[in-house]
């Protein structure tokens, strides 16, 4: 009950924050990502000021025994860098290019009450599940989850893999 | 020499204070990730057996919806003084072709801006690192070919 509660705290500050930051307005999220055009920094500011403060609390936090309210820690525990990783970030970020939308923003901006949104996440929950199908029905196992740490130019931890 | 648009960077930055402050929250007492493709997608999978995960989006919305209604108008809130309402122009094929790629693309790798960006630098995780050079190059190219090349 308490971890609900906190649950909704936490989407409220993050949706104000969204909101503040103006990050539900996708011409200022393409401002920024148009770098050769007029440039819009906003979106600098707001990622350095959320990173600025993770990275401090998180070191904190992170050392806790477990969550104030929960008996462990939900973490990813795949650390090793596979085509999944790369393909999903270049195909995720091609979207965020045509759309100026991410996840985040587009819903909050739901309530706005304009179309936009709407369709974007309505089209985001499709492409979602439409991973989910595909990759359940593909043989794409062995050559997603290959290794590109040998293809980087620096070194990668050994890591665990999780399918 | 590059053309900057005008812009607040208190807002920007508060507002990035309030998203890490929400992260930390959520992962200080709760013990999860405040990444939103990650908790969007666990959702629709897991239905309502878990419903903390349907409180922190309807929270995303009540978040904006406090903003737009109450935060934004009062006279101390910093904003931009230029409206880039621009942006509220409908856009049908952009959001649906862009829309279907960002859902496919954070399942695959599994996480957007929040979860790589916010939570994964946090954590100095190296894979988050990647992730997110590579979906910020990604979507400054694209930018760079839809405006600049193609003009749309």
């Amino acid at each position: 009950m308490k971890q609900n509660l906190v649950a909704l705290i936490s989407g409220v500050l993050f949706g104000l924050g969204l909101g503040l930051s103006q990050m539900i307005d996708r011409e200022r999220v393409l401002g920024f990502l148009d770098v050769t055009g007029v440039w819009d920094p906003t979106l600098l500011f707001v990622l350095g000021g959320a990173v600025s403060v993770t990275v401090i609390a998180f070191r904190f936090v992170l050392r806790l025994p477990h969550p104030f309210y929960g008996e462990n820690f939900s973490l990813p525990t795949q650390k090793n860098i596979d085509r999944r990783l790369i393909f999903g970030a270049v195909i995720f970020g091609v979207g965020w290019g045509i759309a100026g939308y991410c996840p985040g923003p587009s819903l909050t901006a739901l309530v706005l009450g304009i179309w936009n949104p709407v369709l974007f996440v309505m089209a985001m929950i499709a492409g979602s599940l439409t991973y989910k199908w595909v990759s359940t029905r593909l043989e794409w196992g062995e050559f997603a989850r290959s290794n590109v740490s040998k293809d980087l130019p620096f070194d990668v931890p050994p890591g665990n893999s999780r399918s | 020499m590059m053309q900057i648009t005008e812009f607040n960077w208190v807002s920007g930055l508060l507002g990035g204070l309030l998203i890490g402050t929400s992260a930390t929250v959520l992962l200080a007492f709760n013990g999860h990730i405040a990444g939103i493709s990650g908790i969007l997608n666990s959702a629709l999978s897991s239905g309502f057996s878990e419903v903390w995960r349907w409180l922190f989006l309807a929270g995303l919305l009540a978040g904006g919806g406090l903003y737009e209604s109450v935060v934004g108008p009062l006279p101390a809130t910093p904003v931009s003084t230029i409206a880039l309402r621009a942006g509220y122009a409908y856009a049908p094929w952009a959001m649906l072709v862009g829309g279907f790629l960002v859902g496919f693309g954070t399942r695959m790798g599994n996480g957007c801006t929040s979860g790589h960006g916010v939570c994964g630098l946090g954590r100095l995780s190296l894979r988050s690192l990647v992730a997110v050079v590579t979906f910020l190059a990604t979507a400054i190219v694209t930018v760079f070919v839809t405006r600049h090349i193609l003009f749309w």
